[in-house]
């Protein structure tokens, strides 16, 4: 177990150098135009080139890159261009913000989603159909127009949410809750359906496995078999898509603070993409790649657990 | 990437039925709109100049936020600009920019999956880790960092979510291709000298070109909610009028023009709704008639029937079988009935073979009697009487009851029919405590005894194993132990042997025996054995295409075969080695 953990957050370690490095590259490589675009367009060569030679943007690549990596693993993350706020303070505030929406928005549509799925596969007829129609709605629309949508009926229509601005769950939790209602019903919605689609596709294929038949010849009632053996066979393609469902909210967080005003990582990282504050950019890249590596290694733990096949003896 | 592909990948089996995709397409009223209201965008978008009442760009002050139904039949926009106009004007660019992400998806998914799957090596290698590392990263986020070095190019930024959907290619690719590249065809085209290229494509491409289709249409749905999402904050090309730029005018002016969400945010709707059908039409073409629902028959009402017979109940039979069909649900047209109208019975402390080849029907007999036919079974007709109950009647919840305690059932694979994911202990000890309704640890001391007896070596042990921990004959005794933990008095063995080597085969048999004359079992055993019938049975019903043609001591069937199929089938079996004597001598 031991080795097993280690050579995941070995792979871990590799998997986020690969990620910032490859983003790194990409962006720096564009070295002129980042003077030029913190200068704007009336700027002369000469003060771009000052400016270029002030950032070290001069240097080699990889000479820069080693030198944020070393910088980045003392968590020092460069400051702002701009705002010559230090990133990570930046980021410190903003990361709370996005992870409330996301983490209440994967824990409800997990739950409604599995729900459903067993449903859906379970008796098959009206309600299968329903989420098969659902889904294909849910996938078609935007998640942010689903939240402008529900602002405009919910918050400037009826009155009953405010339409943008958000309240720390340290400060007021009815506020919290009112901020963030709308937010993560426009997130959710989509992935409830999708979430759903998976589960009952994932239980269908238990369903039709020898063994299940043989627990019903067993005389065991059906829903100990559904709640039991089923859910427990289908939760290793589960939990990846639940996985793969939190990264991808990440990147629908990014539309739905903009929506609701929300202070969160994604307004950041929009805001920083039109300036071009690149440190700012990379830190969110940073935190966003943590979040990515760190998600991979609690479904590989939660598959090595659940599934005994894949547990090391 | 990850956030809108979970879909995942297309099944692909080369087996599937190809013929008639097209037209089972088509057939598909849902899929057919889709596709031709995704032709009619796609018109509009080629025609634009034509169509448009208007310039999508000239902007009118007394039009701002004008409502829908005057000058502008849609309302004008928060800079007084036609609405219906940039929507039409703005369907080109929506489609132009999913297209490139589509074909730079296309491109590099396949063409390294090609490679990866093909020549395997180092490429495969990297290609995957490389597939792995952008499928997990997040698109949007990715796309905004990008915008802080290439600008507001939307084209640009579409190319480059192409390339974060090329793994899904790749994947697809690479998996086909080594599924496909040991094929015995393959390998027939190599060695009469085709070259790669041409293998590739005749052989490989040819087999995926639909799945690579279902997933074009799913990539081109998500690229437009990207793209739209991209405009909508602000990271598109201001100067051309777009769907998600639209939104944003929408979103600025969400007080004074409510009007102006409802126009781009159902065109992004529909179009992207269109291929999710499309996809979704050629998938259930693909997988012909499996992908329909069936719907279970209700337990059918016993009084519809003849009432039962009094002397079926009291012949003093444990099982009795009378009149009963089977029949699937068919693809087109009338169910297909596999089993037509058979008598069996079986009487406690007997043996009854029922032996036919594959195909024959002898394991739906085995299965209606269970109650668990597989989905699209029914039983239309004729009764199976347990204790003179009509098990056909019952609802799945007394059925439920019945199998625990009078059934026991002896499934033909051991590894598949443990369930992988628990300990033998609980898989033995579950169906104790709610059958028999007693406590874990009785149950527990049960199953060590059950196992003990069933020839298991070191009970505790096996107990806290795992299935795959064991061999196929190990479990094959743990699945009997199983079969007879509630005292059944009826034993359904569906091919108990078939699945293990020879020595084993004849340990087992030998205990089912030795369980039958303890208990007083009846048994039912289905087999397309003779050898088995010989050992174990004390009477055979030879089944032949539904039918059970030949029903007889096995004395009799092996010393005076009378119809044609039974002596056909004794004749063959063995390799005409002489039988044993089924006398036991």
């Amino acid at each position: 177990m031991l080795v097993f953990l280690t050579r995941r957050t070995l792979a871990a370690v590799l998997l986020l150098i690969a990620i910032t490095g490859l983003a790194f590259a990409l962006i720096y490589s564009s070295g002129g135009n980042i003077a030029r675009n913190i200068l704007g367009e009336l700027a002369t060569q000469e003060q771009i080139e000052a400016l270029t030679a002030k950032l070290g943007l001069d240097r080699p690549l990889l000479v820069q890159y080693l030198d944020w990596l070393g910088s980045a693993v003392t968590g020092d993350l460069g400051v702002s261009y701009f705002t010559a706020t230090p990133v990570l303070s930046s980021l410190a505030t903003r990361l709370p913000v996005t992870l409330s929406l996301v983490i209440v928005s994967i824990v409800l549509s997990t739950l409604i989603g599995v729900l459903l799925g067993v449903a859906a596969a379970v008796q098959r007829g009206w309600l299968d159909r329903f989420i098969q129609i659902f889904s294909v709605v849910a996938e078609s629309l935007p998640n942010f127009w689903v939240g402008l949508a529900l602002v405009s009926v919910f918050a400037i229509g009826l009155g009953m949410f405010p339409a943008t601005g958000y309240i720390p769950i340290n400060q007021s939790v009815s506020g919290w809750v009112s901020t963030i209602t709308l937010p993560v019903a426009a997130l959710v919605i989509g992935s409830i359906a999708s979430a759903a689609q998976q589960i009952r596709s994932a239980v269908l294929d238990v369903l039709k496995k020898d063994y299940v038949r043989t627990l019903r010849a067993r005389g065991l009632p059906e829903q100990v078999i559904i709640f039991r053996n089923v859910l427990r066979n289908a939760a290793p393609p589960a939990v990846t898509v639940v996985s793969l469902q939190f990264i991808g909210m990440l990147s629908g967080a990014v539309l739905i603070e903009r929506v609701f005003a929300l202070p969160g990582l994604g307004s950041l990282a929009v805001n920083a993409a039109i300036l071009g504050d690149i440190p700012v950019i990379m830190g969110v890249l940073v935190v966003t790649a943590i979040i990515v590596v760190i998600i991979n290694l609690i479904v590989d733990l939660a598959i090595t657990w659940i599934n005994p096949k894949a547990r090391v003896q | 990437m990850s956030d809108l592909l979970l879909g995942g990948e297309p099944e692909v089996s080369a087996s599937a039925p190809r013929r008639g995709v097209a037209r089972r397409f088509v057939r598909n009223p849902l899929a057919m709109t889709a596709a031709i209201v995704l032709t009619l965008i796609v018109l509009v978008a080629v025609f634009a100049e034509v169509i448009a009442p208007g310039s999508p760009t000239y902007a009118r002050l007394d039009m701002v936020n004008a409502p829908p139904g005057g000058e502008y039949l849609l309302g004008g926009d928060g800079a007084g600009r036609d609405v219906l106009s940039r929507l039409i004007y703005a369907a080109r660019l929506t489609l132009i920019g999913a297209t490139i992400t589509v074909v730079v998806a296309l491109v590099l998914g396949v063409t390294s999956g090609l490679v990866a799957g093909y020549y395997a090596g180092w490429f495969d290698n990297i290609a995957g880790w490389a597939a792995n590392l952008l499928i997990v990263l997040p698109g949007t986020i990715v796309l905004v960092s990008f915008f802080a070095v290439i600008g507001p190019n939307i084209f640009v930024s579409m190319a480059v979510l192409g390339v974060l959907f090329a793994p899904n290619f790749f994947r697809l690719v690479r998996n086909q291709v080594i599924a496909v590249k040991n094929e015995l065809y393959v390998d027939a085209a190599r060695v009469s000298g085709l070259r790669d290229a041409r293998i590739i494509s005749r052989h490989i491409l040819f087999v995926v070109r639909a799945p690579i289709i279902i997933l074009s249409a799913a990539i081109a749905g998500a690229a437009i909610v990207v793209q739209a999402g991209l405009e909508f904050i602000g990271l598109g090309d201001p100067a051309t009028p777009t769907w998600g730029g639209m939104l944003q005018d929408a979103f600025a002016n969400m007080y004074t023009g409510r009007h102006l969400l409802l126009p781009a945010g159902l065109a992004i709707g529909v179009t992207v709704a269109c291929f999710i059908l499309i996809a979704n039409g050629i998938r259930d073409a693909l997988e012909g008639d499996e992908a329909r629902p069936v719907r279970r028959p209700p337990p059918r009402d016993a009084d519809e029937h003849a009432p039962i017979p009094a002397s079926a109940a009291d012949n003093g039979a444990l099982l009795t079988v009378r009149g009963l069909a089977v029949e699937y649900v068919a693809s087109h047209g009338p169910s297909k009935e596999v089993v037509h109208g058979v008598d069996l019975c079986v009487n406690r402390g007997e043996i009854v073979g029922l032996v036919g080849e594959s195909g024959s029907g002898k394991t739906q007999i085995a299965l209606s009697v269970l109650g668990l036919l597989p989905a699209g079974g029914s039983t239309p007709r004729g009764h199976v009487w347990l204790h003179g109950i009509d098990l056909l009647t019952q609802s799945s919840r007394s059925m439920r009851q019945v199998l625990g305690s009078t059934i026991g059932y002896i499934p033909q694979e051991p590894m598949s029919n443990l369930d992988p994911s628990f300990k033998i202990g609980d898989q033995l000890i579950g169906p104790m405590r709610r059958v028999l309704k007693i406590p874990t640890e009785a149950a527990r001391l049960r199953a060590i005894a059950l196992l003990e007896r069933a020839g298991i070596v070191d009970p505790p042990r096996v107990m806290s194993s795992y299935p795959h921990q064991i061999s196929g004959g190990m479990a094959q005794r743990v699945l009997i132990a199983g079969a007879i933990s509630c005292d059944p008095a009826l034993l359904i063995a569906d091919e108990p042997t078939t699945a293990l080597d020879v020595t084993v085969q004849a340990e087992i048999l030998d205990l089912i025996r030795e369980l039958q004359r303890e208990r007083q079992l009846g048994v039912l055993l289905v087999t397309h054995n003779f050898g088995v019938v010989a050992d174990v049975c004390d009477r055979v019903a030879v089944m032949k295409e539904g039918r059970i043609v030949e029903d007889r001591s096995v004395l009799d069937i092996f010393s005076d075969p009378r119809d044609p199929y039974t002596k056909m089938l004794l004749s063959s079996t063995v390799e005409g080695a002489p039988l044993r004597d089924p006398l036991g001598s």
